[in-house]
C-alpha cells in the first residue's frame, strides 16, 4: 500500500476557502501593548469608568504573569507585533443589506451554513474585532432573551453586565484571560430569562482577516433559572504570512434547572494561536453542554471547563480535534466538582495527520465534601499516519468520598482492512480515508445541528485532500 | 477468450507462496465454485483478486475488459466490475449503511462530487433499496446501522448481498459466503444471488463446504489443493465432495458441513 506523502495543510488555503479581501479599516489601532493602547479602546468605545480600569488592572496582571510552559510551544508570539484592535466599519449595520459587499462577500465563500441565512435576523456575525451585522428577531425580544455583541450589551444592559462580567473568569486566572480582560471587543452577550426556552440557536460567524491582528472577543451568557439556550459559534480565517493571535473569553452562568449548550466548530487558518478560556458555572440540576470542534489553527489551546456548583448540576464536554502539518491541537475539559452529587463527562476525539500532533489534557477535580459524584472521561485518538503524534495527560484529584471516576483512552490508526473494505466497493482510497475520519468524529458530528454536521464534514474533506497518493 | 480470465497466477502473504499457479476462465452468465480445504488458498485467491494490500502476487495476470487488473487498485477493480463478498466483512463505526451505499453507488456511476447528473437520486436510491431489501428479509432499520457494527453473523452476509445487489457487478466473489450462516439466511442469500444471475454476471463462489452450492448451482467446480486445482467439472463434483471430502488429496476434511450455526 502506498504510504502517504506528507502534506502541507493550508498552503491552498486561499484558493481553497479564497477569503482574502482588501481591509478598509475606518480605525486601525497600532501594533503593540501599553497603557495607552488599552486606554484608546475603552474610550473609543466610550465606556464607563469601571471598565477602563478593569481594562488596566488587567494589563498589569498580563504584564506580571509569565508565559505558560506546561502545553504547546507558545515562545514564538510576540505581543508587540500585534494589532489589538480593529474597527471595520463606522456602526454596526442593522440588516444583511447594509453590509459592505466585501463583507457579504466572505461570508458567501467558505459556504456559511444555509441555517446562518435562514436566522440571520438572529445572528451575530463578527468581521474583525468588532459586530458588524447584528439584529435580534422580534420573537426574541417579545421572550425577553437579550442577544447583543458584548460592546452593545455593556452600553444598554450595564447593571445586568457588570454584575455578572469576569465573575466566572477573573483577570488574574491565567495570562491569556488577563490579555483579553485588557483589550477585549466584540463577541456575544446573552440573557435568557428565567423559564423561557429559546428554541432556535443563536449563531454567530467570526472571521479574522487582518493580518497580524489578534482577536480578542468576550462572550458572556447567562442562563437564569429552568431556561435553555444553544448558541453556536464558527470561525474560519484566512491564511497570512505572519502570526495572528486569537485569544477569547467565554463565561457562562447556568441557574438552577437550566441548560445551555454552547457549540464551537473553529477552522483557524493554519498561523494562528488559538488560546481561549472558556468556563461555565452550573448550579442546582443544571446541565452545561460544550461541543467544541477545533480544526485549523498553528496552536489550539483550549479546555472548556464546568464548576459544578450546586448538587445536581452536570456537565458535558464533547470536543473534536484535527492536527495537520505543523498543527498543534492541546485540547480536552476540565470539571470541578464542587458540590455533592454532580455529574461530568468529557468525550475527545482526536486526528492527526501529516506530522500533526494532538493532545488530550484534562482535570477532573473533585472537592472534600463533594461526595457521591460520577465523572466519566474517554478519549479517543486516530493517527493517519507514521509521522503525527498524540499524548494524553489527564489529570484526577478526587477528595471526595463514594466517587466514581471512569477513564478509557485508546489510540488507532485507519486500518488496512477498513480501507480496503470501502476500496473494493468503488470508493477511491482519499474519499474512503475521508469516510473513515468522518466516522471516527460522528459522535461529535451527531450533536450538531445538520447544517453545521454538514459543514464539518466538508471541512474535513477538504483537510484531507491530497493526503494520500 | 473468456470475459474474466485469471491466467497462471502465483501469489502469497507475508512472504509465503500461497496460490502456485491459479488459471480459470470465467464468462457471464456462468458460476463457478472453487471448493478447497484449509489452507488450500482460498482466502489467498479472492485476497489477490480483488487488490488487497497485503497479498503479493508473483506472477501470471488477471484479465478482465481487456485490462490486468492486478495492476489496478481496489476501488479501480469494483468499478470495472468486480465485486467481492467478505468472508468476514469488516465493522466501519460511525458511517451508516444507507450513506455507505449510496458513496459506493455514487463511485461506480463515476460521481466525483462534480457532475450532478451521475448522482443517484434520493428517489431512485430508495425503490432501489425497497426491492433488494425484501428478497434479503432486511427491513430499513438497518439503513441507519453502521457499517457491520453489531451485526449478526447472518445480518453481515445479507448486507454484502445487498451491497452487490445495489452495485451490480459483472464479476461477483463469493468467499466462504455461507459461513456462519444458518439455514434460513443462507436461503435468503442464495434466493438473492439466484435472482442476480444472468447473462450480465459471472460468479465465483469460493467455498469449503457443499451447501451452499445446494442452494446455487454451480455450472463449473474446481478443487483447490496447496494453491493449485487438482479437479475442475461440473457440479457432480460437488456430489462427490459431499460423499468423499478432501480425503483423496490426502486432506481428513469434510466438504460437508456438520450443521447449521449462527456466528456473529
Amino acid at each position: 500500500m502506498a504510504t502517504a506523502p506528507k502534506l502541507e495543510v493550508g498552503v491552498d488555503y486561499k484558493e481553497k476557502y479564497g477569503f482574502f479581501f482588501p481591509e478598509d479599516y475606518v480605525f486601525k489601532a497600532k501594533r503593540g501593548l501599553n497603557e495607552e493602547v488599552v486606554k484608546e479602546i475603552s474610550h473609543m468605545k466610550g465606556e464607563p469608568e469601571w471598565m477602563t480600569k478593569f481594562r488596566l488592572r488587567s494589563l498589569e496582571i498580563f504584564r506580571k504573569k509569565p508565559m505558560p510552559t506546561w502545553g504547546a510551544d507558545l515562545s514564538r508570539i510576540d505581543f508587540e507585533n500585534i494589532f489589538y484592535y480593529l474597527k471595520p466599519a463606522q456602526q454596526q449595520s442593522k440588516s444583511w443589506d447594509e453590509l459592505p459587499p466585501e463583507i457579504k462577500e466572505t461570508y458567501d465563500r467558505p459556504g456559511v451554513p444555509e441555517a446562518e441565512r435562514k436566522f440571520l435576523a438572529g445572528v451575530s456575525a463578527q468581521y474583525e474585532s468588532e459586530v458588524v451585522y447584528h439584529s435580534l428577531q422580534e420573537k426574541l425580544q417579545k421572550q425577553g432573551v437579550i442577544f447583543l455583541d458584548t460592546d452593545s450589551a455593556l452600553r444598554q444592559h450595564p447593571d445586568l453586565f457588570k454584575e455578572y462580567f469576569g465573575t466566572v473568569i477573573p483577570p488574574a486566572d491565567n495570562k491569556f484571560s488577563a490579555l483579553n480582560s485588557a483589550v477585549w471587543s466584540g463577541g456575544s452577550f446573552i440573557y435568557v430569562p428565567k423559564g423561557v426556552k429559546v428554541d432556535i440557536p443563536l449563531q454567530a460567524y467570526f472571521r479574522i482577516n487582518a493580518e497580524n491582528m489578534g482577536q480578542f472577543e468576550r462572550t458572556l451568557i447567562i442562563c437564569d433559572e429552568d431556561s435553555f439556550v444553544h448558541y453556536i459559534e464558527g470561525c474560519t480565517a484566512p491564511i497570512y504570512t505572519t502570526d495572528s493571535l486569537h485569544s477569547a473569553v467565554v463565561e457562562i452562568i447556568v441557574k438552577k434547572n437550566a441548560r445551555c449548550r454552547y457549540t464551537t466548530i473553529q477552522n483557524w487558518s493554519t498561523n494562528v494561536y488559538n488560546l481561549v478560556t472558556k468556563r461555565a458555572m452550573a448550579y442546582a440540576d443544571a446541565t452545561m453542554e460544550w461541543v467544541d470542534g477545533n480544526l485549523g489553527s498553528q496552536i489550539t489551546m483550549k479546555y472548556p471547563s464546568v464548576y459544578l456548583m450546586e448538587p445536581g448540576a452536570k456537565g458535558d464536554v464533547l470536543s473534536v480535534a484535527f492536527a495537520g502539518n505543523g498543527q498543534h491541537q492541546d485540547a480536552g475539559g476540565k470539571m470541578i466538582h464542587v458540590a455533592p452529587n454532580t455529574t461530568s463527562t468529557i468525550t475527545s476525539k482526536s486526528i492527526s495527520k501529516a506530522g500533526g500532533r494532538t493532545s488530550y489534557r484534562g482535570h477532573v477535580k473533585i472537592y472534600p465534601g463533594a461526595n457521591n459524584c460520577k465523572s466519566f472521561v474517554k478519549c479517543d485518538a486516530l493517527l493517519l499516519d507514521d509521522e503525527s503524534r498524540s499524548d494524553t495527560y489527564p489529570y484526577n484529584d478526587v477528595d471526595a468520598e463514594n466517587v466514581t471516576l471512569g477513564h478509557e483512552a485508546t489510540v488507532s490508526k485507519v486500518s488496512d482492512e477498513q480501507l480496503f473494505y470501502l476500496m473494493s466497493r468503488g470508493i477511491p482510497r482519499a474519499e474512503a480515508e475521508t469516510m473513515i475520519v468522518n466516522g471516527f468524529i460522528e459522535p461529535f458530528t451527531k450533536e450538531l445541528p445538520l447544517e453545521y454536521a454538514v459543514e464539518l464534514n466538508r471541512l474535513i474533506q477538504l483537510e484531507m485532500e491530497g493526503s494520500v497518493g | 477468450m473468456a470475459d474474466f480470465e485469471i491466467k497462471d497466477l502465483h501469489a502469497g502473504v507475508e512472504g509465503r507462496q500461497i496460490l502456485k499457479g491459479v488459471s480459470l476462465a470465467i464468462d457471464k452468465g456462468e458460476v463457478h465454485a472453487v471448493m478447497g480445504p484449509n489452507g488450500s488458498g482460498k482466502s489467498t485467491l479472492s485476497h489477490t483478486l480483488m487488490g488487497h494490500p497485503g497479498y503479493t502476487v508473483d506472477s501470471g495476470e488477471v484479465l478482465f475488459k481487456g485490462q490486468n487488473i492486478l495492476e489496478l487498485e481496489p476501488d479501480e477493480r469494483a468499478r470495472l466490475g468486480m465485486f467481492l463478498a467478505f468472508q468476514y466483512p469488516v465493522v466501519v463505526p460511525g458511517i451508516s449503511m444507507a450513506n455507505f451505499l449510496r458513496t459506493a453507488l455514487n463511485s461506480k456511476r463515476g460521481y466525483d462530487g462534480k457532475d450532478k447528473s451521475k448522482q443517484v437520486t434520493p428517489k431512485e436510491f430508495r425503490s432501489l433499496l425497497k426491492g433488494e431489501l425484501e428478497v434479503l428479509h432486511m427491513d430499513d432499520s438497518f439503513l441507519p446501522r453502521y457499517i457491520n457494527d453489531g451485526f449478526s453473523g447472518g445480518e453481515k452476509k445479507r448486507a454484502e448481498i445487498l451491497q452487490m445487489a445495489v452495485l451490480k457487478p459483472e464479476i461477483a466473489i463469493l468467499d466462504e459466503t455461507d459461513s456462519g450462516l444458518d439455514i434460513d439466511s443462507i436461503k435468503f442469500v442464495a434466493e438473492a444471488v439466484n435472482r442476480m444471475r444472468g447473462p450480465e454476471l459471472g460468479v465465483l463462489i469460493i467455498t469449503h463446504y457443499t451447501r451452499i452450492l445446494e442452494f446455487i448451482k454451480p455450472d463449473f467446480v474446481h478443487v483447490l489443493v496447496d494453491g493449485k486445482f487438482v479437479l475442475s467439472g461440473g457440479s457432480e463434483v460437488a456430489d462427490r465432495l459431499e460423499r468423499t471430502g478432501y480425503s483423496e488429496w490426502g486432506k481428513e476434511e469434510t466438504a460437508q458441513h456438520a450443521q447449521p450455526q449462527e456466528v456473529s
